[in-house]
């Protein structure tokens, strides 16, 4: 996984099978350094995700209340179709945004990181 | 053709991952669609994961002792998945398989895990004894010919 901070935005980019193995290591990851940041929203780059389980969902319903608790917001951005699949079934398009680009989640978070 | 394969792993969370690869492998054949793949494949990983997670709570005993044991077979284009655990049981199947019920929440387990099984499959049975184990059969009739 790759985290980039930029602005307000913590930009991680996520690969392989997210289930509960991987899961627990983005956790990790993405909550170090988003405490260890200034930064209000998490974009999640998913393009690299080639499977997800429930155990993925829980993940980002956990990294989504992070960032809320900061007021800021979760994007999900470049969703393979099984990946999308489990996003809408579980409820979690519901309460996270996704895009098809990280460029257009950039913009949703605020425009242009500076 | 009718097939069948049956191996058992230990309940490490690594294995996951590969028990997917190898259901994957078994249904490869029949040539499913992807979707199909993947629909198998999550329902799969839900029912390990929890073997794991619950049945066996991570990290409480060593690897010899926690064995999971994933069975599959078919029947034409009738895909027929057990997955066993010898771990704690359920206590009340019906609480476990309600959407978003979990015992674990401080864990960040969605409670999806038998929502999604349910979803993706035809039919998902659970049987379940107290401390003697947990067993999930899944049916999945996949399209086609």
């Amino acid at each position: 996984m790759q985290i980039n901070i930029n602005g307000r935005v913590l930009f991680a980019t996520l690969n392989g099978e997210l289930d509960h193995h991987m899961a627990e290591r983005f956790r990790t990851q993405l909550d170090a350094a988003f405490e260890k940041s200034a930064c209000r929203h998490i974009l999640l780059d998913m393009s690299g995700v080639s499977f997800m389980d429930s155990s993925g969902i829980g993940m980002v319903i956990g990294r989504y209340k992070k960032a809320e608790m900061r007021g800021g917001k979760l994007v999900l951005a470049g969703m393979s179709d099984s990946v999308a699949k489990l996003y809408e079934m579980s409820g979690l398009s519901k309460i996270v945004s996704r895009t098809a680009t990280t460029e257009a989640a950039i913009s949703m978070l605020g425009g242009p990181l500076v | 053709m009718n097939n069948k394969v049956k191996f058992e792993f230990a309940a490490i969370s690594e294995n996951t991952a590969l028990a997917r690869v190898v259901v994957a492998a078994f249904i490869t054949p029949l040539d499913p669609t992807v979707g199909e793949i993947s629909d198998i494949k999550t329902a799969v990983s839900e029912a390990v994961t929890n073997a794991i997670i619950h049945g066996y709570g991570e990290n409480s005993q060593s690897v010899n002792d926690t064995v999971v044991t994933i069975a599959l077979q078919n029947e034409l284009r009738t895909i027929f998945i057990e997955v066993s655990d010898k771990g704690v049981g359920i206590e009340n199947i019906e609480s476990a398989r309600e959407p978003l019920f979990t015992t674990k929440p401080e864990m960040e387990r969605s409670g999806l895990g038998f929502t999604v099984m349910e979803s993706f499959m035809d039919t998902v049975e659970v049987i379940s004894r107290p401390n003697e184990g947990t067993t999930i059969k899944m049916v999945k009739k996949l399209a086609g010919e």
